[in-house]
């Protein structure tokens, strides 16, 4: 009972936020830096960002986190973090030697409104930044939006500084997979190369947060996406942004750049948004889709329906970030479940529109945006779901209210597996489906009486 | 491997280079340090308490990345586990934050009826100007309950300074509750957390030696029994680098002596029995805690000698947070047959580096503030395979292929006390001698038959 707290009644509650359902900016910076080869993320504010972002980082993805931070100090809350950042720069290039040191900001550095483009115009002038290296930054205030923004604004920043336009369309598509598992990325690339599509994938940190066990540790592991790549975006046929939330800020600035089109997608998990998903990279590639691919297709189909009549009618309850939520809601339909309410920390009007369209079948459908774990738990409390899923705080409800419990969306920090196992695509649907049929058998089995306890379902 | 040229001195070598240690310095801009803020100090010394209020006053961030992460354990109420945050947006970063911190309070307090509150700043808060303590002023006049601002602006120095602050928060609550009725065989216990249930373990010893434990004041915390603190008779002080400054102005303000101590290893965890014996001076007290050391020993020694004997020889490299628990752990590591072949903390002081200097043998490598390059480095160098430090440590040593135990926050079994003696034994034997590491490519050097270097590789450091 350590939700013991939880009122049933449910009250305005307008200066206060329990057990909130977001983190902050700088943490999905942080995560999409980690997404470009042999780049340092770099945290411009006080030491303890920088340490809570890469624990929270390290619990999750379960794998060294590198970066640094400019370690502010009384001094620079006053004067301006320009010195910090500038010696930082010296430092981090002859010590850590990456290719690109990615710089985000923090609430302190925001609200003493240090230029970072000055800042770093300033290095470059100074010397600082070498040949062939660069500094690029994205302003990241914690006081604005959640982490799913700072993931975000990290990856505007990768097209802001890197995409070109050379004028020679290259035959390759650029794809923003949003805030998903490194496994997830594995996962679209190899549906791309299954495809016979050259892809740009941006960030990309497959081989970067689920790098293999050699006896070494690599402070820069081989993977994420290359200089080279990002630079030769603005002259793909088109951008894919998967997840409204994560990736359409990019895509846009791209266009804007480039010149280059774009489609804005759902994250392809389940059914009908992976086939969005394929339909949208074959017509822009002009590819047809292999048999190969119908027939993972075909696979998950067979697998839904063997399961169909156990999901049937189920109430479920999620929380998470809005671009996972509003696909996974959909995938949940389309297996005759009951989305049943729907809570996003990450404010933005777009979450409550996309849910109206998602859930117009299920009319008692309650969702938020800019909630909290407390208001989920207190819908709960007012009527009981099925299922639960969303990342590790769901735990405390679970136990509380006994309800069967799948960990999806970040963090979690008390299982692994996430970054190994992709949840896109018609293979990650199948993931998916396993688990909430695992949930809701288990669950059977434990509390159904002896005489039909059965060895047969 | 490139040590920063501002960092040379924070590195040392036991025998090899003379012993200027350089700490207690501000990290270099721009390192990968493993260092936290001023507010993480100040939420972790704070944060057992488990019947107040603990109240964010910032952006979700600073109290999302603080919420349930450290298992320090309550008997009791649990409310130190929810997370409560004033959640500052745009709108109040411009117009100030003292409205809705004050609305907060009194929902907080309406709900929950704590016994005390405390409030957090965070960096925002130090530099939009809330008059944070006002507020808290108000509020406790009106709710009739303690309501403390706890001055922790991230960037107002290191985690120490967070310490610190706590230490004055709680300075705030001692000295208000009744005195009457407490022993002269009483103490309070500062710097224990009560991570897997440490203090229960702890505090059961000095109830069999016969001394009253007045307040857990950093694990299993209870308002009201740290209102009575200044009642104890003497302080024991744990982690030295959180709590001694507390033990300082206790002793200033009441005139409570206070003894260091550490509750790892039999050696250490035996003194801090003994110790407290000897300073009370009774002779029948005296002879119970023998009595108790014997029996916990003997209880434990046959099945620690079975681990010792695999373990015996292999070195270990440690890196904690205070300089202090380095001191315990390598004695508890040389009771296992260990040898400390490189060690470290994030806030040792000189005189805590001087005495690790003394305490470790020749060729060991002592260092201040490290980071991520420098640690893997070491461990190549010397060939460790147990590492001991916390949550951005555990997956370096894995990478490196080498055992791992936890001795922060995220340990999951007591390693206080004798038990923990064992405990401790049992989690590094199983980490060194697990079968994973089989598995793993070795460099060249440790293949007895290939004669060429080692080809450590550090795509840093071309």
């Amino acid at each position: 009972m350590l939700l013991r707290h939880t009122d049933k009644e449910i009250k305005e509650r307008v200066a206060l936020t329990v057990n909130p359902a977001k983190t902050c900016q700088p943490v999905g910076a942080m995560y999409a830096a980690l997404g470009i080869h042999n780049c340092l993320p770099h945290s411009h504010g006080s030491q303890g960002c920088c340490a809570y972002h890469r624990s929270t980082l390290t619990r999750h993805y379960k794998e060294p986190v590198m970066a640094s931070t400019s370690s502010f100090t009384e001094g620079a809350s006053v004067f301006g973090g320009q010195a910090n950042l500038l010696e930082a720069i010296n430092n981090i290039f002859s010590v850590y030697n990456p290719d690109v040191i990615a710089v985000h900001t923090t609430c302190l550095s925001e609200v003493i409104g240090d230029d970072i483009p000055q800042i770093l115009a300033k290095a470059k002038e100074d010397g600082r930044i070498p040949e062939g290296k660069y500094v690029i930054h994205c302003n990241t205030p914690s006081f604005v939006g959640s982490h799913v923004t700072g993931f975000s604004n990290m990856v505007k920043g990768m097209v802001q500084y890197f995409a070109e336009s050379s004028g020679n369309k290259l035959n390759q598509v650029n794809i923003i997979p949003g805030w998903v598992e490194p496994s997830d990325m594995r996962e679209i690339k190899r549906l791309a190369r299954e495809m016979g599509i050259s892809t740009v994938v941006f960030p990309d940190t497959s081989d970067v947060l689920d790098a293999p066990l050699t006896g070494k540790h690599q402070f820069y592991p081989k993977g994420g996406v290359t200089i080279e790549a990002l630079k030769s975006a603005g002259d793909s046929i088109g951008t894919i942004a998967l997840g409204h939330f994560a990736s359409a800020a990019a895509a846009e600035a791209l266009d804007a750049k480039c010149n280059v089109k774009y489609e804005i997608l759902d994250l392809p998990y389940g059914l009908l948004a992976t086939d969005r998903f394929i339909d949208s990279l074959r017509r822009m590639a002009k590819v047809v889709v292999p048999e190969s691919i119908n027939a993972e297709r075909g696979r998950l189909i067979d697998a839904i329906s063997d399961m169909q009549s156990y999901f049937y009618g189920k109430r479920v309850a999620l929380f998470g970030d809005p671009d996972q939520l509003i696909a996974l809601s959909e995938f949940l339909v389309t297996l005759n479940m009951r989305p049943v309410y729907v809570v996003t920390g990450t404010p933005g009007k777009k979450f409550e529109e996309e849910m109206s369209r998602v859930l117009h079948e299920i009319p008692e459908a309650k969702f938020k945006q800019a909630g909290d774990i407390y208001l989920l738990h207190q819908w709960i409390k007012n009527e009981p779901v099925d299922l639960l899923m969303g990342n590790t705080y769901g735990k405390y409800i679970a136990r509380d209210e006994d309800i069967p419990f799948i960990r999806i969306g970040f963090p979690i920090l008390d299982r692994i597996g996430h970054s190994y196992f992709p949840l896109v695509s018609y293979t990650g649907a199948l993931r998916l489906v396993e688990k909430i049929l695992g949930a809701i058998m288990d669950r059977q089995d434990r509390d159904c009486p002896e005489e039909s306890f059965e060895l047969v379902m | 491997m490139k040590v920063l040229e501002g960092r040379k001195k924070q590195v040392f070598r036991k025998g090899e280079t003379p012993f200027e240690i350089d700490c207690e310095k501000q990290s270099l801009a721009g390192s990968v340090s493993q260092r936290a803020c001023v507010f993480c100090g100040s939420r972790v010394v704070l944060y057992p308490i488990a019947d107040a209020v603990h109240l964010v006053h910032g952006p979700a961030g600073c109290a999302a990345y603080t919420w349930d992460i450290r298992g320090a354990l309550s008997s009791g109420p649990e409310l130190h586990r929810l997370s409560f945050t004033t959640d500052l947006r745009e709108q109040e970063v411009i117009h100030g934050g003292e409205s809705k911190l004050y609305q907060g309070l009194i929902q907080l307090i309406d709900r929950y009826h704590p016994k005390a509150a405390f409030v957090y700043g965070t960096c925002i808060v130090g530099v939009i100007g809330d008059d944070v303590e006002a507020v808290c002023k108000k509020v406790s006049a009106l709710k009739g309950i303690p309501v403390i601002p706890v001055h922790s602006e991230g960037f107002k120095g290191t985690k120490k300074d967070g310490y610190k602050a706590a230490c004055t928060a709680l300075m705030r609550l001692i000295g208000r509750g009744r005195t009457d009725g407490i022993s002269k065989y009483s103490v309070n216990i500062l710097g224990d957390y009560n991570l897997a249930g440490e203090i229960w373990i702890i505090k059961d010893y000095y109830r069999r030696m016969g001394v009253e434990v007045v307040a857990g004041i950093t694990g299993d915390g209870r308002v009201e029994e740290i209102e009575r603190a200044h009642g104890a008779a003497l302080n024991l002080v744990q982690c030295s680098g959180s709590m001694n400054y507390l033990a300082q102005l206790m002793k200033e303000k009441y005139g409570i002596p206070s003894l260091q101590v550490s509750y790892f290893g039999f050696e250490d965890m035996a003194e801090a029995l003994y110790g407290v014996a000897r300073h009370f001076n009774d002779a029948e007290m005296m002879k119970r805690t023998q009595e108790l050391v014997r029996d916990e020993i003997q209880a434990i020694y046959p099945k620690l000698l079975e681990y010792r004997k695999a373990l015996a020889g292999k070195k270990a490299a440690i890196y904690v947070g205070g300089a202090f628990k380095a001191f315990s752990l390598v004695k508890a590591l040389r009771l296992l047959g260990m040898d400390v072949a490189v060690v470290g903390s994030q806030t040792g002081s000189k005189q805590d580096y001087q005495l690790l200097k003394e305490l470790c043998d020749e060729g060991t490598i002592i260092v201040d503030d490290s980071n991520p390059l420098e640690l893997s480095h070491f461990i190549r160098e010397k060939n460790v395979s147990l590492f001991i430090g916390g949550v951005k440590e555990r997956p370096i040593a894995y990478k490196l292929g080498i055992g791992f135990c936890d001795h922060n926050h995220e340990r999951k079994v007591a390693l206080a006390g004798f038990v923990g003696m064992l405990n401790f034994a049992e989690e590094v034997y199983q980490s060194v001698m697990s079968p994973v590491w089989q598995f793993i490519p070795r460099p060249k050097q440790s293949v007895p038959m290939g004669g060429v270097q080692d080809e450590y590789s550090r795509t840093a450091n071309p």
